[in-house]
């Protein structure tokens, strides 16, 4: 008996110290990974204000947020009724112009084409949308994708207009 | 366990040479006030953080920068911990340059929390020339980058006096008890009263010295409170790893017949 | 090597193994056998090892935030200690590992002193040693040029300037070691280069310095040469791992003490200010572990013949196989050398201590003498002691050391044989 109890003991010192080695290499190794990730000056950045008060209607302009383009279009009557009339049923990617533009008259999304990243060509291609020059995909007014090797639609970046004039992205 | 002794001994001479070697460099005993961010536990006092960055701002910053410091800092945890619409309002009370802008010109906004303290000058020439050929240095690192660290900026910022008879002092040129050759060419920057706390501490000269120094404190140091929390936790955690192992090895080498 | 006949047991470990023989490696590795009276002193080599790999993985973490630049190094690692993700951690175990590395070095050659470790047929572990001490002190100074603060860029000036001393190509050498005429950015770059290399260079000598002892085996405490395998041997795992590791342990608690609650006491306040060639420091000091060095270095009021002693107190270090003349290893057995053991441990504090004060009056004459008894001590009686001395009987075994005559049986540490 007494062995058993002393082999037991044995166990539990060699066990304890195994899990306790493991946890402790892995909150060792966990500062070595998160390095790597956004440093808090990076983080900093991450939201940007834009004013969009000397855009007309019907242009358009890039703006730099977190390394990325993004397109803020103020559309015309024109394109948005374009946009609108889709039969959704038509669409690679279904979704409502209504919920890509909250304010329909402001497009704002992410300038980057949803295949291999590339930035679209804006007025362009055989909807009148954005037109990607890498692989030939066509985007509609809404930026949404209609033609081409891209599985979905432009990406929509969180947004806010603080006042009429500003946007906050992010 | 002997050789561990002779190992902590050993420790101990070369700590205690190093030790000394740095207490030679002062000659003149520093003040050491009870500062409550030092020790294993030490935290900074929030309250005294706000303060210190009042005095910061309203007494110092006239002519000291700290250019490594960004305003979101000051709602970090482990800093003053403003609220983030107050550190929002802080940095929006200050002007930067930015650009240039689609038209190529360089222009100036408010300032954002992302953005870096503005400096009071626009580099060190142009401080240097409005200060009398003195360069008030940064304080971004200042307590860590003297020796004697807060008790010496503590103990500077309280030892002006009226120079001894026997020492003539040049226009712009101070006395101070603690400052290495007793000559600076900052005025005291401290007096009574001279802030108006927000929070309706009397702003005694002592008080804003503490209050300005754990502000410094802080910006030398900013992660100093999860280094404190950290280090407990993992000194902690080694010292029951290393009993367990002890227990292991002793159970291993108890196999054969040699001591550990 | 008795473990190159081992066969693994998978056909698949056999297949393997016959390519490349990692698994005949790592069971030599295994069962290399370890004197089994090793006292704690020599658990450092383990824990050496531990530094070299922590310095290399935090070095290269750091490498990836910090700007090798005259104009952003100081800001680049302010960066690190402020926005990086526990970047405070990282440099603050980088720049304590040096310490700690070099306590431990320093723990691992003067136990090597003491034990006659050094001594045939162990002469190109001890050389190969070396060249990894003189690399490291290399490394160690190039790394505290990076942060180009005060100390930064005054150090790298003052030690620069010493190969200005060589007659003739001096001045070249240092106007080449600089890449223009002052420490200025493109001797930050070469130097960030090369600290990046050197650590690298070291661990192939490791491998080499490891590979060379498993040659004759480890010397231990009485400084006899075993039988091995044999009963004075125990197999490296699981007894020497577990040894090694509950030092390595307390080793790290003494770590952490430093990262965590006075990261900045080994270093000099002077480099959280950032360089400048317009102000020299009021006192410029190295780094503690380069403190006997420099202390050697200024005791000579010549400046080439100064440089040549610091030198030469290294290479005197290599040839010490040849000085020292002594059958007898241990200094257990060598009761004089054991009080000469002594005074040169006193002597290196001493020669630390006086690199840290001003080279002046008392101090320097200190300096002096202890600069001129380090190079007695290894010239003069280190090669006559060998001779003079009358050493005590050593044993002709661990387990059974009644059989030399040793009057000490408790020199075996064993449990049962105490007579």
């Amino acid at each position: 008996m007494p062995e058993q109890k002393k082999a037991k003991r044995r166990d539990f010192i060699f066990t304890a110290s195994y899990t306790l080695g493991a946890v402790g290499v892995g909150a060792t190794v966990w500062p070595l990974i998160d390095q790597m990730n956004p440093d808090a000056s990076v983080k900093a950045l991450a939201s940007t204000e834009v004013d969009v008060s000397g855009i007309e209607r019907g242009q358009s302009i890039t703006v730099l947020w977190r390394g990325k383009p993004v397109f803020i279009k103020r559309r015309t009557e024109e394109e948005i009724e374009k946009a609108r009339q889709v039969d959704l049923k038509e669409l690679p990617d279904p979704e409502k112009d209504e919920d890509r533009a909250k304010n329909p008259e402001w497009l704002i999304m992410l300038g980057m084409c949803t295949h291999l990243g590339c930035v679209p060509l804006g007025n362009k291609g055989e909807y009148d949308g954005w037109f990607c020059p890498c692989h030939g995909s066509h985007y509609d007014t809404s930026g949404r994708i209609r033609k081409g090797p891209a599985p979905t639609n432009l990406e929509i970046p969180k947004y806010e207009f603080v006042n009429s004039n500003t946007i906050k992205i992010g | 366990m002997k050789n561990i002794l002779n190992f902590f001994l050993l420790l101990i001479i070369f700590l205690s040479n190093t030790l000394i070697s740095h207490a030679a460099e002062n000659s003149k005993k520093l003040l050491n006030p009870d500062w409550g961010f030092k020790g294993f536990f030490g935290t900074f006092d929030k309250a005294s953080l706000q303060r210190g960055y009042q005095v910061y701002t309203e007494v110092c910053s006239a002519c000291h920068s700290i250019k490594y410091l960004n305003y979101r800092n000051l709602g970090e945890p482990g800093g003053p911990e403003f609220s983030k619409e107050q550190v929002k309002i802080i940095a929006s009370q200050f002007e930067v340059t930015d650009g240039p802008n689609s038209d190529g010109d360089m222009f100036t906004r408010p300032a954002r929390p992302s953005d870096n303290f503005v400096s009071p000058y626009a580099n060190k020439q142009a401080a240097i020339a409005a200060n009398g050929g003195a360069y008030p240095p940064d304080m971004s690192v200042l307590v860590k980058a003297r020796s004697g660290g807060a008790d010496y900026v503590y103990s500077l910022l309280v030892g002006y006096e009226d120079p001894p008879t026997e020492i003539n002092l040049d226009d712009g040129v101070y006395y101070n008890k603690y400052m290495p050759g007793n000559k600076i060419k900052m005025a005291n920057p401290l007096s009574d009263g001279l802030v108006e706390y927000v929070d309706g501490t009397e702003a005694t000269t002592n008080q804003m010295a503490i209050d300005v120094v754990t502000f410094l404190a802080w910006t030398a140091e900013p992660h100093m409170e999860a280094r404190h929390k950290m280090g407990f936790k993992a000194i902690l955690y080694l010292i029951i790893l290393t009993i367990l192992v002890y227990f292991g090895m002793k159970k291993v080498w108890s196999r054969i017949e040699t001591e550990v | 090597m008795s473990d190159q006949s081992y066969t693994p047991n998978s056909k698949f470990g056999k297949w393997f193994n016959d390519r490349l023989p990692l698994l005949t490696l790592s069971k030599h590795l295994q069962d290399y056998p370890t004197p089994k009276n090793l006292n704690y002193w020599w658990t450092f080599g383990g824990i050496l090892t531990f530094c070299l790999i922590a310095q290399i993985v935090t070095g290269l973490i750091l490498a990836m935030h910090y700007v090798a630049h005259a104009d952003m190094a100081f800001a680049s690692v302010e960066h690190i200690m402020r926005n990086v993700n526990y970047g405070w951690l990282i440099r603050y175990v980088h720049a304590n590992g040096a310490s700690m590395f070099f306590l431990a070095v320093y723990i691992h050659i003067f136990r090597s002193l003491y034990y006659g470790s050094y001594k045939s047929p162990r002469e190109i572990i001890w050389i190969l040693g070396m060249i990894i001490y003189l690399l490291m002190m290399m490394a160690a100074f190039m790394g505290y040029v990076l942060p180009w603060g005060q100390m930064s860029f005054w150090g790298a000036t003052v030690i620069t300037n010493l190969f200005s001393a060589i007659p003739i190509v001096g001045e070249s050498i240092t106007t080449w070691l600089w890449g223009g005429y002052s420490v200025g950015n493109p001797t930050l770059t070469r130097f960030f280069s090369l600290h990046y290399l050197i650590p690298f260079l070291i661990l192939g000598l490791v491998v080499l310095h490891i590979w060379a002892l498993h040659v004759p085996g480890n010397n231990n405490p009485i400084g006899i040469e075993l039988k091995k395998p044999s009963k004075d041997t125990v197999p490296f795992h699981p007894y020497i791992v577990i040894k090694d590791l509950f030092a390595l342990l307390i080793f790290l608690i003494i770590f952490a003490f430093f990262v965590f609650y006075s990261p900045n006491i080994l270093g000099h306040a002077d480099n959280y200010i950032e360089a400048n060639p317009m102000v020299t420091p009021a006192h410029i000091v190295p780094e503690w572990y380069l403190l006997p060095f420099y202390a050697i270095l200024r005791s000579v009021p010549d400046k080439l013949f100064g440089v040549i002693a610091m030198f030469s107190s290294l290479i005197v270090l290599v040839a010490l196989p040849w000085l020292d003349t002594s059958k007898v290893r241990s200094a257990i057995f060598r009761p004089l050398y054991k009080q000469f053991y002594w005074f040169l441990v006193a002597d290196v504090i001493i020669l630390g201590y006086m690199g840290a004060m001003p080279a002046e009056g008392t101090y320097l004459l200190i300096a002096r003498v202890a600069t001129t008894y380090y190079f007695i001590h290894f010239l003069i009686i280190l090669p006559v002691l060998g001779y003079k001395e009358k050493t005590i009987d050593v044993p002709l075994s661990i387990a059974e050391p009644v059989l030399g005559g040793s009057v000490d049986p408790s020199l075996t540490k064993s449990k049962t044989k105490k007579i």
